[in-house]
Parts: structure tokens; sequence; C-alpha cells
């Protein structure tokens, strides 16, 4: 391997010489603690190397070792419910080794070496496999069975194949490829992060990726392998939001990106994931999750890598034919480390100090989500969806962070300050808001919802807009000089907001809605909507329609929990068309005595 | 080793290059020999063969390219911290200044910390209170978090931030706060408030404070606050103390921070401050937080002046996207003589929710406190719609929002200097005004609560 001294170091980038045989993307390690880098740039003799771990104490004349591999993570059994850092170091057993402070030059296997897993073979001697043929299943937690690959790359006919207990590097089987070369088969398998793992097909979303938040699935509902993002000023719950999704997606397995942001925050997903249940399986949420931490007070190059090390995580469960979700949060501080790196870099910038490549790795990253038919037998179809928060500066969506990322992604998930002030949350703004993949959803809400749910939807959309019509001319003239059709209007428009849109992420009921209890409140609200339009043709005043009690009602039933809605809402339901009977009754009494 | 050199090439700011060198490290910490003797520190900020860039931690006045000798001391910058310290007061490079003895270091710990372990950290869930209702009731602050404090030139965030320190506890506890203080280009007035207040109220005792004024080098002032942080966390976690960090200015942290950047002519982010600035910042703000395993923990309360009153410019903005919250002063509020001034609506804490309910504050606060909010909010829209259109133009359930939050300010918001509200207190005066309202509209309420909390008619105080 080649062998380097340094020259240069300046914060978490180092220049070596004597690494000509390097090349790029290379793992090295650098000075007496061995620490990880990764070479970026070559120019002649030099090598300007990021390094993942604080560079205190390197000095020119340190030496810096070529490992001859790029960047990459372990895949195989043992990966979920783990934490991992930006470069796959598992936090906790860096805690268990070297206490609750991340030392520099700590190296951990991210996949435990001793731990013996059941494995059960599903093919036979003497069977001719290729890339990603399924060679036998683990079942690494409760909710995921661990389907064991080929690996990529790799083709022949079995010769051995072994039943039992087995650590991730201990021989499975052996496969003899055409030139007659035997490989042993292991568990566990290498992958680069930095590059996509190869699929057969790339396929249309067409399914929907429920969510259990009624703005989402309802308004601007994303597919499953598609791509979303979630700009907002701080304060306005992009983390929320991300954890309800994290927690609520009817994914297989999630990855949770925690990039550049809070230690705390990571710490709420490492307490709670544990405790709750997933609402199919009663099983907890964590035996599905993988997590990757690099708060923003760890090393800025591993920032850097954590999206990478995230994305081929998930990439590998797709590749099972699992749907995935793989939640970044947040992308900005992904691309605030791209910046710092490449300042120290000096090199000539883009738009504010960002470099000039920050538009083709965004798209990049993206890219790597969708939904597949997977590589080798049996045939299955897997789905990656990638959704990424972005903190623009200031919550100016014209940086190029934000910009970048609006061309790329599908649905637009925009947070409003305002609507976080006055605690409306999710405080995703519906007007500014959408999703490209609401009509090719229309087919998949009619087969599995109901066609009533694509109706509603538009109704609400319509009743939104002619909402914010209608407050410009309040703001100028007062509500009284709207007529009583109009006023209705107003009415309705805010019962959708407060009391269907709006949903506290606190309360446990209310965090979580299914589709058809979403349908219901929608037609709850309908209903009104409908009997009140009635009862204005039939002369009853708007403000006896603004003070019906059985509103109450309707703003509460988000409050009642899964079991019970299919039996309340009815009642509910003929408790609105009471409470018009009887308005029309004395409204037509009124009219009489007129 | 110790290496010595008199090959200084270049000063400039706060930059000093010295070239010749060898065996040097990244971050090495330095000492400057003046002709007369005196002298200054500063670190490796680069190092390029034989050309180091040195960070001076203090003043440049009198350096000497020829004269002045540069010794590399073969190690980090380290504070000595003892417990010996509470009670003391420090300049911003840590030397005492209080006329005492110098402490005698039972450790040095270096001054930039490390990581701290996602995996190892205690999710912050006790509830601390401050008795200020804002606070307590709205955006609770709990034990190991970082709350800051984003105010204006003149508005009265010192005083807040005394009153936090002076009646911050956990209920049902006897443990007290330990304030570690660090005052980072404050006037000589505003540091000799906090100390005086700090005094009188015998909460010195229990005090460290680190205090660099405006007059200070400005240079001096990125070093502050780590060396109020690495006593902090000696502290809380080697000597089990729950510690209440206060920081005070970081707008003026921020603009040492901006200097020494731009003498080193990098390419700068917004407004001239360096791309890194988030980074930087999060290695003061993420070191608040409580451990695993260990007793103590610590609570920061970063105050900083927004240039202007501007929250988009990039010391707030950046602040807020690694603090887990934010309090607002309002200069309107303060003009109509209102204290605390908080800007209730932009003020959040987000690891209230983990703090507060059951067995913590109350079972109702949750509710409570999302009621209050969204028909403040709505009265404040109603004040502008009413500014616009005149009162004539408004309905009556208007007006009632509008009277809401006239009645919420004077009573809720406004409070004594020395008034120390408990949480029931707090929770009391809410369900007081939101009887003002009708029964239908508190929506974010759950009926049982309503039942149980809601003054009935007859009882409610008359506005």
């Amino acid at each position: 391997m080649a062998t380097g001294r340094i020259v240069k170091v300046a914060g978490p980038l180092v220049v070596a010489e004597g690494l000509a045989d390097a090349k790029m993307y290379e793992v090295v390690r650098v000075g007496k603690e061995r620490l990880v880098g990764e070479v970026i740039v070559l120019d002649g003799d030099l090598a300007s190397i990021q390094v993942y771990e604080e560079t205190a104490g390197l000095g020119p004349g340190d030496p810096v070792e070529g490992t001859g591999e790029p960047l990459s993570v372990e895949l195989g059994p043992g990966v979920i419910s783990s934490i991992y850092d930006g470069i796959q170091r598992p936090l906790e057993a860096i805690q268990a080794r070297w206490g609750a402070y991340i030392r520099r030059g700590v190296e951990a296997a991210a996949l435990d070496r001793t731990k013996r897993w059941g494995f059960t073979p599903k093919v036979k001697k003497g069977e001719a496999l290729s890339a990603g043929d399924l060679l036998g299943l683990v079942q690494e937690t409760t909710l995921v069975e661990h389907r064991v690959m080929v690996p990529p790359g790799l083709s022949g006919t079995i010769e051995e194949i072994r039943a039992g207990e087995f650590t991730v590097e201990q021989t499975i089987g052996v496969l003899k490829d055409a030139q007659g070369k035997r490989h042993e088969l292991k568990m566990m398998q290498r992958w680069p992060v930095r590059r996509a793992r190869p699929y057969t097909e790339k396929l249309p979303s067409t399914e929907l990726l429920t969510t259990g938040q009624r703005i989402v699935d309802t308004l601007f509902s994303l597919a499953k392998g598609g791509t979303a993002c979630v700009p907002g000023p701080f304060g306005s719950g992009k983390t929320v939001i991300q954890h309800q999704l994290a927690k609520w997606a009817d994914a297989q397995v999630i990855v949770f990106v925690g990039c550049g942001e809070r230690g705390n925050e990571m710490t709420d997903v490492l307490m709670e994931f544990p405790e709750l249940e997933d609402p199919k399986t009663g099983e907890p949420l964590m035996k599905r999750t993988v997590l990757i931490a690099n708060t923003s007070n760890m090393p800025v190059a591993a920032r850097e890598a954590s999206v990478y090390t995230g994305i081929t995580i998930a990439e590998y469960f797709r590749d099972m034919g699992y749907s995935v979700a793989l939640m970044a949060d947040s992308t900005s501080r992904w691309a605030e480390a791209m910046r710092e790196i490449s300042g120290r870099l000096e090199e000539m910038p883009g738009e504010e100090g960002y470099p000039a490549y920050l538009g083709s790795r965004t798209a990049d990253f993206y890219a790597r989500a969708g939904r597949v038919i997977c590589l080798g037998t049996p045939r299955r179809e897997g789905s990656l969806s990638a959704i990424g928060a972005v903190s623009p500066p200031g919550g100016d969506l014209s940086e190029p962070v934000t910009q970048n990322t609006l061309r790329l992604v599908k649905v637009f998930w925009g947070l409003d300050a305002n609507l976080a002030y006055r605690r409306h949350f999710p405080a995703i703004n519906w007007l500014a808001s959408y999703s490209l993949y609401n009509d090719d959803l229309i087919p998949y809400f009619e087969k599995h919802v109901g066609a009533e749910w694509n109706l509603l939807r538009e109704e609400f959309m319509k009743l939104l807009q002619i909402e914010a019509e209608l407050e410009e001319i309040v703001r100028l003239v007062g509500v009284e000089a709207l007529s009583p059709a109009d006023r209705l209007k107003l009415e309705v428009a805010r019962s959708i907001r407060e009391d269907f849109l709006m949903q506290s992420a606190f309360d446990e009921v209310d965090t979580f809605s299914s589709l058809s209890k979403q349908l219901k409140m929608m037609q709850l609200i309908q209903r009104f909507y409908d009997l009140g339009q009635r009862a204005i043709e039939h002369g009853v005043a708007i403000q006896k329609i603004i003070e019906l009690a059985v509103r109450e009602r309707i703003a509460k039933a988000k409050f009642i929990p899964e079991h019970q809605f299919e039996q309340s809402f009815p009642e509910i339901d003929r408790e609105i068309q009471r409470a018009f009977e009887s308005l029309l009754a004395g409204g037509a009494h009124a009219a009489r005595v007129h | 080793m110790q290496r010595e050199y008199t090959s200084i090439s270049e000063i400039s700011g706060p930059i000093m290059i010295v070239e010749g060198v060898g065996g040097v490290t990244f971050e090495e910490l330095v000492e400057i020999e003046l002709a007369g003797g005196e002298i200054r520190r500063g670190r490796v900020l680069e190092i390029n063969r034989d050309k180091a860039v040195i960070q001076l931690f203090e003043a440049a006045q009198g350096l000497n390219l020829h004269q002045s000798r540069v010794r590399f001391l073969g190690k980090v910058m380290e504070l000595g911290v003892s417990e010996d310290m509470l009670g003391r007061v420090f300049d911003g490079a840590g030397r005492p200044i209080d006329g005492g003895p110098q402490i005698i270091p039972e450790k040095r710990l270096p001054i930039t910390g490390e990581p701290l372990n996602p995996y190892s950290r205690d999710y912050p869930n006790e509830f601390i209170q401050t008795g200020i209702s804002v606070i307590d009731g709205l955006n609770t602050l709990v034990r190991g978090q970082k709350l800051p404090i984003f105010s204006g030139s003149g508005l009265p965030h010192n005083k807040l931030a005394a009153q936090v320190a002076r009646q911050a506890k956990v209920l049902g506890t006897g443990e007290e706060f330990a304030v570690v203080f660090g005052a980072m280009g404050i006037t000589f007035e505003e540091a000799n408030f906090f100390i005086t207040d700090l005094r009188k109220t015998g909460a010195l005792e229990r005090s460290v404070m680190f205090v660099n004024l405006a007059d200070d080098p400005v240079i001096e002032r990125i070093t502050t606050p780590r060396l109020v942080l690495t006593c902090a966390e000696y502290l809380a976690f080697e000597r089990d103390l729950h510690v209440l960090v206060i920081l005070t200015d970081l707008t003026n942290y921020a603009e040492a921070l901006r200097e020494v950047s731009a003498a080193r002519k990098e390419i700068p982010g917004r407004r001239g401050y360096p791309g890194y600035m988030y980074t930087d910042l999060s290695t003061i703000y993420e070191r608040a937080g409580r451990i695993k395993g260990k007793k103590g923990s610590i609570t920061q309360m970063p105050i900083l002046t927004m240039p202007q009153d501007d929250k988009t410019h990039p010391i707030p903005d950046l602040t807020g996207y690694i603090t887990e919250g934010q309090l607002f002063l309002s200069r309107e509020l303060h003009r109509k003589g209102i204290y605390p001034p908080f800007d209730v609506l932009p003020c959040l804490s987000r690891l209230k929710d983990k703090g507060i309910g059951k067995g913590k504050t109350r079972e109702d606060h949750a509710g409570v406190l999302n009621q209050l909010y969204a028909a403040y909010a709505r009265g404040i829209d109603v004040r502008e719609m009413a500014a616009i259109l005149g009162e004539a133009a408004l309905s009556k359930s208007d007006k009632l929002y509008w009277r809401f939050s006239d009645e919420f300010e004077r009573r809720f918001i406004q409070q004594g200097e020395y008034e120390d509200r408990t949480i029931i207190q707090t929770l009391t005066i809410g369900w007081e005004l939101l009887s003002m309202l009708p029964r239908g509209e508190l929506k974010r309420v759950r009926d049982e609560f309503i039942e149980k909390y809601l003054p009935k008619q007859a009882e409610t105080v008359a506005a």
C-alpha cells in the first residue's frame, strides 16, 4: 500500500505527498492514530484528503497510509435497530468501549462479529445463481426478515450451502463461477457508498406511501419510491414531520439520517422508537429502523458522508424487495459540509459559496430513490422513498440548496413560520405545497379507499383556495360584507384547516389516522358543508349555522380512537343531519312569521 | 519538547504567520513572549509544510516580527478546573479578576471538548420551574436544554436572565443550580448588574463568572464560551451539579469569529460571516445536555441581540437551527411597559412536550398552552385587522379575541421582576383567561380537562 506524509493541515482537510498511486475516493489512514480519511483531489504528487475525525494534533510529517478501498459500508444481519455515525461506526459499541465522548481514532466494526444468526438456505446444491438471487433467510428482528442475496457482480453454481447458526463472517456456502473459481459466500457484503447499487428496472411510482398524517396523505401524497422535500425556517416543525413519517409511514424499513442536527433529537428517536408500536404488527418501531447520527458538533466531513451511508443501507434493503423510506434531516447541513470542504480546497465557489457541483451531487442523491424490479430471483419489487429536510437560511426559499432540491423532488411540503407561530401543526402551507404524484395515485385511491376520496380532496383544495381569496376581501371590507354563501365557505375552510389538516404529533390518538378514518372525517365536513348550503338556500341565517353545537363534535372527531370511529362517525353524521333538520324547521317557521 | 522560534513573518489583526517551523501540529497551543517578557497565547489554525498560521487569543498590540518569541507547547489549550471556582470571577481568558488567589487546579481539561456520543445522551425531560409564566406555561425549559433569548439592544434580556438564574428550580428536589456565566463583550454596567444581583441574592457562591468586557480584546471572546463550558462540564459531569450556563452576548462572539475569518481571507458566507459558523456555533450549543448514568446536567441559556431586531440575520438564524427553541423579546411590548416583554408567538421550546403533563406539571398543561397560543394568535390577527378596518368592522367574536389578547398580555405575560409564580399559578391564570371565550371555541383542550379546570362563570375574575 502507498504511504505518504502530511504536508498541510487546515481544519478537516489534510494534504499529503507521496500518494501518487492513490485512487480518487480511496480511504486512507491519517497520522499515528490512523484517523479515517478519503482522497478527494489528486494533483501530481499531492493528495487532498477529507478526514472524518477531529484533526487536532496532526502535523506535517505524519504518515498517511492508503487502503486501496473506497469508502464502503458493511451490509448484513445486524444493521437494523443500530445507530451509526456518518461512516457507519456503531455508536453503541463506541460508548461501551470509550465512554460518553467520541474520542479520535476509535474503531469498531459496523456489524457485530461475534453474534450468531440462524440462517435458513433457500437454494440447493447445483443450482445456477446470479447476482441478487436469494440465498437464504435470517430473521433479523421480529419485523424484518433479512434476505441474504448473492452480491452484485457474482454468478455461478452453488457447490455448497449450509444451514445453521453463523456469524456474519463465516462461510454459508460456496459458489463456483464460469471460470471455475470458487467464491465463499458470507452473510455480510460490502458496498462503496458513493455508487448506487444495481437493479433490473426502474418503475413509475403508483402506490401510496401511507403516512397517517392527514395533510400529507390527503392533499400532498407521497408515492412509494418517490422523493419529497420539507423546507422551512427553524421552529416550523421539520424535524417533527420527519419523525412522524419515520414512525408511521407504512414502509418496511426506515433509515433515518440525522445529518448535522441536534444530539438530543437523535436521543429522542433512540428512546422513543423502542417504546412505540407499529400500528400493523404491534411490534416496537425500532425493529425496522436504522439510525445514522452525525450531529452538528461531530466532524464535518463525516456529515458529508452520512447521507451516502444512509442511502446505501436503504438500497440494500430495497434490493431485498422491501419498501424502504429514508429521511435525511437536514440536507442543508450536508450541503454546508460540502461547502466547507470546497472552501478549504480553495475551489471556485458557485452561488453563496456552495461548490458548483452542489446541483449534480443533490441530483445523484435523489436519483437513488425509486421503485424498482430488484436484481435476481425470485422476481420482486422494492422501493426507496427519499424525504429530505431543507433548512433555508432565514426561511428564504430562493437559496441554492432549496432551489436545487425543488428541481429534483416531486413533492414539496413547504413549511410556514406563521402557521407554526399559531401552533397550527403540521405547519405545511396548503397553498404553496404540491405533490406531482397526486394524479398518478388517483387509481390507487379509487381501488383502496374509494372514488370519493379523490372528489373530496379536490373539493377541499378548492375551498382552501377560495378561502384565501375571500380573506383578501375580508381584510379590505370586513366579514359582514360577504354573502351568506361565502361566509359558509369561510367557515367550512376553517373547519378543514383546524379540524382536519391540523394534527397533533403528541396526542396519542391524533398522531396517526388511518386512510379510512381520514375519509370519514372528510365526509363529516363535507356533510356539514352540503347541508349548510341547502340551509342558506332555505333562508336560514348564517350565524345560526356557525353557532351549531354539532360543530364541536366535528372538531373533536380526530380524537376518536381507530377502533371506535367506525361506530362513532355515523352517529356524528346523524347528529349533523338532525341539527340541520331542526334549523330548517325553525328557519321555515321564522320565514312564515315575517 | 518545547520549540521556540523568532521567525514571525506576518502579523495581521488576530492572525500571525511563523515560518521555518518543524513538528508543529494542528490546533496546538502557542505562547508568544514579547520583548518585555509578557506572555500572549494563540493556537495553530493551519499548518502548511514549515509555515504555521496562528490565531491569537489576545490582542496583537506590542507584537513584533523580530523580537517576539513563539513557543509551540505540544498540547491544545486547557483550563485548570476545581470546585473552588464556585464563587469566583475570571476574565475572558480565565485569569481571576476578583482579587482572590489563583485556582489550584484539580485537573486540566482541553477547552474544545469532545463531541458527546448521541447514544450516551440522556433525553432532557425534567421540568425546570423558572417562575416566569411565559417560559413555564408556554415554552417550558427542561434540564439539559439549550434555550436562547433572542433580544435586541436596549431590551431587558439581562434582567430576565438574572431572574431565571435566581428562580430556576426543579420541583420536588432540594437540588440547586450552579450558574456558570460567560460574558462576551458586554459593558461594565451589564457585567456589574449580574455580579451585584447574584451577590445580593446569595447566588454568587454557587456561580462562576467569566467576563470579557467590551473594552477587553475582541479575539479573547472566541475562547471565553469554551472556558465557560469546560468549567460547566466539570461541575456537571464530575461534580454532579445541575449547571445553568448563561452566555451573553453571542452576537459579539460571532463578530469576533468573522474578524478572524476575514483576516484569513476566507470566502465569506452570508453577511461576511464564515461559511463554517453553523458548525462553530454548534460546538458551543451542543455542549448542553445530560449523560446517561451521570447525575449532573448542563442547561444553556445563551443571549444574543439581533442586529436591527432581524431574526433572519445569520447569528439568530443559525442559532435557531441548533438550539432547542428560542425566546423572543418584543420591542413593542417593552415600549408598552410590559415586563418580561416576550414576543410570545415566535417563542418555542422544542423539548417542552417531554417535560410537561401528568406527573411533571399537570395533565391539562399541553391543552392549555395550545389553546392560549391559538387564541392569542387570533387576537393579534384581529388587532391588525382593526388597525386597517376600524373597530366597527369587527364581529362579536373578533372583539372577544381582541380583548383576550390584551388581557393575556396584562395578566399572563406581565409579571414582576421578583415575582416567582408556581406552575399551578401559571396554569390557573391560563384557565381564567380561557374562560373569557365560549366553551365551543376551546377545541385544543380535552373535554375532561375543561370540566375539571375551567372556572365556572361565577368565579371568573372580572377582567
